[in-house]
């Protein structure tokens, strides 16, 4: 492996994030425009971003506040949305052992659905340059701090992302860092098992349980057939 | 009566905080049992299963399999070209393009 520079590597993270880029703009500036709408004021709106940064626990939280909820509901419903980032958090844990405790604490609070996908394929592949996984990381969060500014100063004067595709850009680069880590038969199956399951109980179970759940029973399933594979053989 | 915007905002942000930074700061100092590594081996594909499912065949909170959903469309040249050329930015001007294209027409 070619030693990168810091630089070097920031700027390799940096580049692998511009798909994350295309889509957290449209996304975050979305954010702004509802936030305001739902009553709050622009430090708010972007303080939201800064502090928190998790997209559908903020539209959601912008909305409770809007309406007049108080502490706990919000809190709990935060919380509740944002469990699946414990599963992320504990898939990369193994690729991590050798950096420091001060780096892991600051790279966590960057753990993102999407973030998450670039850094497991980046770890797949090999411990990585820690400032790849920064440049990832800072690249992303300065594009939703920024485009949610945007969208709470300027809201609906803004074109319509759709027209350009920007809503494709995250499930595109989903697909394409699926590809990349379908490694056999007992992958595919995971994957397709996991996108219906996802599917299923979205359509039945209100509030945002789908990822979790179907992530936790597709990696189950996985686990299994893979257990009977290898003692069949 | 709504409790001062700071504190809920804090609030947010140390329970968010909490589930991104509770398991790396254990599990990376234990050592986990092989079963239980193998099955976190699976969850990067799960999840990446588990976000695309419902952006494909969801549309508005209902299955949509008719040839107007745009997304399901797009995903079919986005996967050509991911195994093609194994290029997260080829992927990606793909499917938008593809997603461009299918409005304009």
């Amino acid at each position: 492996m070619v030693q990168l520079t810091a630089r070097e590597a920031f700027g390799a993270g940096v580049r692998q994030a511009v798909p994350i880029m295309f889509g957290y703009g449209p996304i975050g500036v979305a954010y702004g425009v509802l936030a305001r709408q739902a009553g709050l004021t622009l430090a708010q709106t972007v303080a939201m971003s800064i502090f928190v940064y998790a997209g559908s626990s903020q539209f959601i939280a912008a909305g409770m506040l809007g309406a007049g909820a108080g502490f706990l509901p919000i809190v709990s419903t935060t919380l509740l949305v944002n469990l699946r980032h414990l599963l992320m958090s504990a898939a990369l844990s193994p690729h991590l052992g050798g950096l420091r405790r001060s780096f892991l604490a600051l790279f966590a609070f960057h753990i993102t659905d999407e973030t998450f996908a670039l850094h497991s394929a980046n770890l797949d592949r090999g411990p990585a340059h820690p400032w790849l996984l920064l440049g990832i990381n800072l690249a992303s969060y300065g594009t939703w701090v920024l485009s949610s500014l945007l969208g709470g100063l300027f809201g609906s004067i803004l074109p319509d992302p759709a027209r350009l595709g920007l809503d494709f850009a995250l499930p595109a680069m989903f697909i394409a860092l699926l590809v990349v880590q379908l490694k056999g038969p007992v992958h595919m199956l995971v994957g397709g098992a996991a996108g219906a399951l996802s599917v299923v109980i979205a359509l039945l179970l209100p509030g945002n349980w789908n990822v979790v759940l179907a992530s936790i029973l597709a990696a189950g399933l996985g686990l299994v057939v893979s257990t009977c594979k290898s003692r069949s053989s | 009566m709504q409790e001062p915007f700071i504190l809920i905002l804090a609030g947010m942000a140390l329970v968010t905080y909490l589930t991104r930074v509770l398991p790396l700061l254990t599990l990376t100092e234990m050592r986990l049992p092989p079963l239980l590594l193998r099955w976190l081996s699976f969850i990067p594909v799960a999840v990446l299963g588990a976000l695309l499912g419902p952006e494909l065949l969801l549309e508005g909170g209902k299955l949509n399999f008719s040839i107007g959903n745009h997304h399901l469309l797009a995903a079919l040249p986005s996967f050509i070209a991911a195994v093609k050329t194994r290029s997260l930015l080829w992927t990606v001007v793909a499917g938008m393009g593809a997603v461009v294209l299918l409005r304009s027409l």
